[in-house]
């Protein structure tokens, strides 16, 4: 018999579920593709890719989000982090972050003079806003989970055909009381191991 | 005053003390060229044959001297050649510095003459690339370069420069890189991992130590012998720990995996404790990883934290440079012994003898055997050569057969496997350590994908001893289509041309070797001669390498026939 005395993976280790992946690196060219080969070659699916600069110039973030299990999910984040330009990459279950995607409806404007039922229920119930009113649609916003913007979608579905829809990929932050600032600072002292991450 | 950024990329390098650039030329980089003609007497410059023979030769030059290869391509097919000698580097650690040409900035992206996106192609095979556009990043980038690459897990680095920018003027004010703030290759060894590696250490039974290219890459020769001989652990090494450890050692109990000694592949699965030094379980060294070390803790010593857990899972990890994690591990753990455990290494040392290497060496088939070729070789040579070889059955019986007394000794393609690789790693072996002898040993099959370097050993005169064990066959894969494939010779035996005229043709010293009498005299003769030479051994048709774990199969299905 196998004795592990110290590591046991766990049987819910192998569980897929949804990860997310907050990848802070230098702004540089060919690093999205750099990252994403990593899953490609792995064979994991990106479901949501969001890049954006940060508060710190020159510093980016990514923010990735697979279904995976938690084993491969960390192997793929310590490939991630032996990326040279990468300052740091963080894994995180639902529960550990603060996240949100925005949606944006594009309606026929007709639709929505057929009475106040899309004012009152859809705008009040999902917390949506009307972005933009044009002569012949309107475009709705709505920030929220995917669940949530999806419930929007059906629901609007429902008074008609919808022109356009977009989605964008999650952003989120971690629920720690943390200063990227700080963090980028300790990393440029040290000529050692990314920090205890 | 401003320079070229050409002359600023010959002057970097002769910041970072490269002696020795492989390369060849053409339009793109065609400025580098001519700023590196008024350096010819402070840099040399191999011109290859082709650019794959250059990384190789990098590769060859970087592995036996530690420090980092360097080679020069031009644009478009001149890089896309570097891509499987990259590739090969990556996996096998070692580091190496390429510098291509690149079509002018104004023309990137528009399908222009020779251009390549080899910054896409070459990304997921190497550890880090660039391209500049401006000559003023070209001193700090190249610095990066090879900071990159030397430290750490070593590894390669491409650095693409587009022709305007090799040709603008830049200030030339070199810094060597020494930290980027998102790159940390040197991690803290942590003391409480040390002792807890220690305790398991202390109270194992029968604990076996693998020994990975890692420990030579740290420099943790010594390190590990003296680990080795407090606690009296038996050492085994993986293909590329080969030579960290010297054959006679009393502890050391042979060669890791598919074709490797018998007692180190059955007795994994005995073992109670592994301790895994630099390297990182390949699978022809773990076989069936469910079926692996199946009693055994594992402590794993590794630089590269995405090796760790990544195939088997460690009791212990310690994240740290082989060397300073058995300076400190020489500390605490205790004075040991295990001889009845390695007793029973010599035990399946003698099966192995009886049943395979007796009948390998001692001339039992009609014609020449590879294993009593490289046997000779091996006493003749003390053990002390430098050993290059290619991919197949002659590399898995030279590692097998050949008695490595010295470190860095031995020069392979491991984790790519890389046919073509040998003769051109020879040539970089030879010019990175000129006083040692470098053989390379070659199938036919190989030396006939890089046969063109033959040029570059005559035009340089560059002193290696070539040794072609030519089967007519490429052997290894015939080996399986024998064993597994139901003996279906699908594409597998060749009409090779006539070794020695074409040896001949490139002006190098050679013969062929035919008969067992002729063995002693040709082999002094090959090994002595004071020049390239090509030795064409013409061996057993069918020869199988045993023992052999079935791809796929436990280690301890381990077949000896």
């Amino acid at each position: 018999m196998k004795k592990k005395g110290l590591y046991q993976l766990k049987k819910s280790d192998n569980k897929i579920k949804e990860y997310t992946l907050s990848v802070l690196t230098e702004d540089k060219a060919g690093l999205l593709n750099h990252i994403t080969i990593i899953f490609n070659r792995r064979k994991m699916n990106i479901n949501s890719l969001n890049v954006s600069t940060t508060e710190i110039t020159g510093v980016s973030r990514f923010t990735i989000v697979v279904h995976s299990s938690l084993e491969s999910a960390t192997k793929v984040v310590k490939q991630i982090r032996k990326l040279v330009d990468v300052l740091a990459a963080f894994l995180y279950e639902e529960h550990e972050i603060y996240y949100q995607e925005i949606a944006l409806y594009k309606l026929s404007t007709k639709i929505f003079l057929k009475g106040d039922l899309v004012e009152k229920i859809i705008i009040r119930k999902y917390g949506a806003k009307i972005l933009k009113i044009e002569k012949d649609h309107i475009i709705i916003q709505k920030t929220g989970t995917k669940v949530g913007t999806q419930k929007l979608y059906d629901e609007l579905k429902k008074f008609g055909e919808i022109l356009e829809f977009a989605r964008s990929g999650r952003v989120a932050l971690s629920k720690k009381k943390r200063k990227t600032v700080n963090f980028i600072k300790e990393l440029e002292k040290t000529k050692s191991n990314k920090l205890n991450i | 005053m401003n320079i070229s950024g050409s002359e600023a990329v010959i002057k970097s390098l002769l910041k970072e003390n490269v002696d020795t650039i492989f390369g060849y030329p053409g339009g793109a980089i065609m400025p580098i060229y001519d700023a590196l003609y008024n350096y010819v007497n402070k840099i040399n410059h191999i011109l290859t044959r082709h650019e794959q023979g250059a990384i190789h030769a990098a590769q060859g030059y970087a592995r036996v001297s530690g420090r980092t290869g360097v080679c020069f391509a031009t644009s478009g097919p001149g890089a896309t050649n570097l891509i499987t000698g990259l590739n090969d580097a990556l996996i096998d650690s070692t580091p190496v510095v390429c510098i291509t040409g690149q079509v002018p900035s104004n023309l990137l992206g528009t399908d222009a003459f020779q251009e390549s996106d080899v910054i896409g192609i070459s990304m997921p095979v190497t550890k880090w690339n660039h391209q500049i556009t401006n000559s003023s990043e070209i001193v700090e980038i190249l610095s990066k370069a090879f900071y990159i690459a030397g430290s750490g897990r070593p590894g390669p680095v491409l650095i693409d420069i587009t022709k305007d920018a090799q040709f603008s003027k830049t200030k030339f004010r070199y810094k060597k890189c020494e930290k980027i703030r998102s790159y940390h290759p040197y991690p803290v060894l942590k003391s409480e991992k040390i002792n807890d590696a220690a305790k398991i250490i202390n109270q194992a039974k029968k604990p076996l130590i693998l020994v990975g290219q890692g420990v030579l890459l740290s420099k943790a020769e010594n390190e590990l012998i003296k680990f080795s001989e407090i606690t009296g652990i038996p050492l085994a090494s993986t293909l590329l720990g080969l030579s960290a450890v010297s054959c006679d050692h009393k502890n050391y109990v042979g060669y890791l995996g598919m074709h490797g000694n018998y007692g180190p592949n059955l007795k994994t699965n005995e073992a109670d404790l592994i301790i895994a030094i630099g390297m990182r379980f390949d699978d022809r060294v773990t076989g069936d990883t469910t079926k692996y070390a199946v009693n055994a803790k594992i402590i794993h010593i590794e630089i590269d934290p995405s090796e760790i857990d990544k195939i088997i899972k460690t009791d212990v990890a310690i994240n740290a440079d082989a060397k300073e994690a058995l300076i400190d591990l020489n500390k605490i753990v205790q004075k040991n012994s295990h001889e009845k455990w390695i007793n029973e290494f010599r035990k399946c040392d003698k099966l192995e003898f009886d049943k395979i290497i007796n009948k390998e060496i001692n001339g039992s088939y009609d014609k020449l055997s590879m294993a009593e070729v490289i046997h000779k070789i091996s006493e003749f040579t003390k053990g002390k050569s430098i050993i290059v070889t290619d991919v197949g059955q002659h590399q898995m019986v030279a590692s097998r057969y050949y008695k490595f007394k010295e470190p860095n000794s031995n020069i392979t393609s491991g984790g790519l496997g890389t046919m073509g690789f040998a003769l051109p790693a020879a040539m970089g072996s030879k010019i990175g350590n000129p006083n040692r002898d470098v053989i390379a040993i070659i199938g036919d099959g190989g030396i006939q994908m890089t046969i063109q370097e033959l040029a570059t050993i005559s035009q340089y005169n560059i002193k290696v001893k070539i040794l072609i064990l030519n089967n007519n066959f490429l052997g290894m894969v015939r080996q399986w289509q024998q064993l597994f494939f139901d003996n279906r010779y699908s594409f597998t035996e060749m009409k090779n041309p006539n070794f020695n005229k074409i040896t001949d043709g490139y002006r190098i010293k050679n013969k062929k070797l035919e008969k067992r009498e002729d063995l002693d005299k040709v082999i002094k003769e090959f090994i002595e001669y004071d020049g390239p030479y090509l030795l064409n051994v013409i061996v057993e048709k069918e020869e199988n390498v045993f023992p052999m774990v079935p791809s796929g199969e436990s280690v301890s299905n381990i077949r000896l026939e």
